[in-house]
């Protein structure tokens, strides 16, 4: 017994060790493994996202990508985490744009001012490389252009006696209430206004549309003037008109496509992915072939015609990666033109030069959903605003989040909790 | 005789290769995080690579101390923890009971109850998420098939509502756990003590109260050290259910740490608040011993 014992136990002891030793990153001859965290969420499939790293690890047999998806509320804490280690976990990591001073700040991406070359300058659109730049450097590569659009389900709203969405929030509520007397739907409308990025975002939709702003010119918070407070109210009172399904109050985005896909709302706001798999993918979708965009609205007297919010993020090399240029090798694959192209059912390309001439017929027949994004696309975003590039953003917009909740939840009046939330910020900044 | 004894320090040798990596881990895994994060709990520092650190000594500490948000997220953890513990072990006393008696299919009963265990938090969370969301959920359709409400409620848009929600959730996972040390503890207790009860006279209550529950005391005790020490540090079921919301209405001590370290970047100031909830923790721990374990008694 005792001969068979030793051996046994000796074994158990070498395969810990072995084990323990396995997490150092092995430096062979092999490959340069180059790690990518991104997201599940809002933007292409993982079947697209995998389908862009084989052809690269075709293409390239001295590289070869891992890539790894989170969903958009975890990958901000789990880029900072990744960032504790060296080598980092990730080399390769998808960015918001609201994160973009805060992780250039800790020095969590590297400086690729010199590695973008004049054909990208000149061919992708200016406003997306003020995405990934901070102080006049630039941190990553643009990658998703995205920015909320106004979704409605024409069929219902024809049975209701509409023949055309509304045009502004009044006229949106108008044409709830008959919706609603007409027993086609018990909440006309869906929003993702849980406590999470979401909720800022269709708020800076709905301030911006009623000619709020965020912050002033000095970057001071403004969102608690007369503007934000009517704005608020004008949320709160969507709901006790049962107009907003009173779930939005606990809702993100993919809460959102799924009442909606469902035919259980006829206007919902979401990111240009919700089109494609809400009007053409019958496995994930009752309502597909029902589904159009329209411009989102404003409020009447305004004077804003449209506003949306700007949710763009970029692809940056994390600093202390051992595999820099790989990895950037790997970025400039993933964002060029030809693979953004081929690749746009659920994202559309930062090239300028993918919406002229040519290039544009091409674009719009990629993919079924292209007919209609593509257009829209052009037709929305001159009318997308951005929100404040700060270090402190996260904690600024959870103090927001809180307040826009306690505000929707009747805890706070809406000039309450924005008071103390814009009292928030001037702290923050200091 | 002197084979004995080699064969003795043979078996000490492999001893204590065996114990060499718990050892290892034990000192580098919970040893050295405490001690680090004692020592960053000390200083002003924010996230980044190369960022200042500034040595404020026990700064963070008065700050947490004197913030309002902290004291709110201090009570809802006692909230949590007394409500989900406290009806875990009266559940989980009931459920032990019954299967003690043996009533028909006490086997597969006592093997069913391993299910709700063994789903791991996260997808217990995420179940219950769906199980409460307003337009589709579980609960919503099946109070309206018994006819207990007219229409869908949204159920985690109440901020009087989501912490018990959140409560309910944690029961059904951890009730079994309870359930299966004290059927095990009451499957071990001689049953002539109770027996000559009866024959004295005493009840079926007086027996479970004067010498049932007694006897279960070092069993209750082990389960609710662990519940209570798990309870107080609950995040993970939280941060899936309700994210904290509505209006961090479910923001418990350790979800705040979490914002606080990884959301916000405020590396000092949420080691103070990890060094907080260990300290908080083994008051408990204490406190528990000193009530229920007696020193005659033995786990």
């Amino acid at each position: 017994m005792k001969n068979l014992k030793t051996p046994f136990a000796l074994t158990i002891v070498l395969a810990l060790l072995a084990g323990a030793l396995g997490c150092q990153p092995a430096q062979q001859a092999g490959p340069a493994t180059i790690r990518v965290l991104t997201m599940e969420q809002a933007g292409p499939t993982v079947e697209e996202m995998n389908a862009i790293v084989e052809e690269f690890n075709k293409a390239n047999p001295n590289i070869k990508v891992e890539i790894e998806y989170v969903s958009y509320d975890a990958l901000h804490d789990k880029i900072t985490t990744a960032m504790a280690s060296t080598p980092p976990a990730y080399d390769v990591f998808l960015v918001d744009d609201i994160w973009y001073a805060e992780f250039a700040k800790a020095g969590y991406i590297l400086d690729v001012t010199d590695r973008i070359t004049k054909d990208m300058r000149d061919k992708i659109f200016t406003a997306s490389w003020d995405i990934t730049t901070v102080g006049g450097k630039v941190y990553g590569m643009p990658w998703l252009l995205d920015e909320k659009y106004f979704y409605y389900n024409e069929e219902l709203l024809s049975q209701a006696g509409f023949s055309a969405p509304p045009k502004t929030w009044e006229e949106l509520v108008d044409q709830a209430k008959v919706i609603k007397e007409k027993g086609i739907v018990e909440y006309p409308i869906v929003w993702s206004w849980g406590q999470y990025e979401a909720a800022i975002c269709d708020w800076v939709t709905l301030l911006y549309g009623n000619g709020g702003r965020l912050v002033d010119d000095s970057g001071k918070p403004v969102f608690n003037d007369e503007t934000g407070v009517k704005t608020l109210t004008w949320m709160l009172q969507t709901i006790d008109e049962g107009i907003t399904n009173p779930a939005s109050v606990s809702y993100v985005e993919e809460d959102v496509r799924n009442v909606f896909s469902q035919g259980k709302a006829v206007f919902a706001t979401n990111w240009v992915y919700m089109y494609d798999l809400v009007n053409f993918n019958a496995e994930q979708s009752q309502v597909t072939g029902k589904i159009k965009m329209s411009l989102m609205p404003a409020f009447a007297n305004s004077g804003v015609q449209s506003a949306t919010i700007n949710g763009s993020m970029g692809f940056s090399v994390a600093a202390t990666s051992p595999n820099k240029d790989a990895a950037w090798k790997y970025i400039e694959f993933l964002t060029s033109e030809d693979v953004q192209n081929r690749y746009s059912a659920h994202l559309l390309p930062i090239w300028q030069t993918s919406y002229q001439g040519e290039s544009l017929n091409k674009l719009m027949g990629y993919t079924p959903a292209n007919a209609t994004t593509v257009p829209m696309f052009n037709e929305q975003f001159p009318f997308a605003h951005v929100r404040p590039k700060v270090a402190y953003y996260p904690e600024a917009s959870k103090a927001l989040q809180l307040a826009l909740q306690l505000a929707l939840t009747k805890q706070k009046t809406p000039q309450q909790a924005l008071d103390e939330a814009a009292a928030k910020w001037v702290e923050l900044a200091k | 005789m002197v084979r004995k004894l080699t064969l003795r320090q043979h078996d000490a040798l492999i001893g204590l290769f065996l114990i060499l990596p718990s050892l290892i881990i034990i000192l580098g895994i919970s040893l050295q995080p405490i001690l680090s994060t004692l020592y960053f709990s000390l200083f002003e520092a924010s996230r980044g690579i190369n960022t200042p650190q500034t040595f404020i000594g026990l700064g963070n500490y008065v700050t947490l101390l004197t913030d309002a948000v902290f004291w709110a997220a201090i009570g809802r953890t006692l909230y949590f923890t007394l409500v989900s513990v406290g009806l875990e072990l009266v559940l989980g006393l009931a459920i032990a009971q019954l299967i003690h008696t043996q009533p028909p299919g006490w086997r597969f009963l006592r093997t069913s109850l391993i299910i709700p265990w063994a789903v791991p938090t996260i997808v217990n969370g995420t179940m219950w998420r769906w199980i409460y969301n307003a337009d589709y959920g579980a609960l919503n359709g099946l109070l309206l098939q018994l006819g207990l409400i007219n229409k869908y409620i949204p159920w985690l848009t109440k901020p009087e509502l989501a912490m018990n929600l959140v409560i309910l959730a944690d029961i059904w996972h951890s009730v079994p756990f309870i359930a299966l040390i004290l059927q095990a503890a009451l499957a071990t207790l001689p049953a002539d003590l109770e027996e000559a009860a009866a024959v004295d006279g005493a009840n079926a209550l007086q027996r479970f109260l004067l010498i049932r529950l007694p006897l279960l005391r070092p069993a209750i005790l082990v389960a609710l050290v662990i519940r209570t020490v798990e309870a107080f540090r609950v995040f993970d079921i939280i941060y899936v259910i309700t994210n904290g919301g509505p209006a961090f209405s479910t923001v418990t001590i350790s979800y705040l740490t979490y914002l606080e370290t990884f959301s916000f970047g405020h590396i000092g100031r949420g080691s103070a608040l990890s060094f907080l909830i260990s300290l908080f923790t083994l008051v408990m721990a204490f406190v528990y011993i000193r009530i229920l374990y007696r020193p005659e008694e033995k786990l």
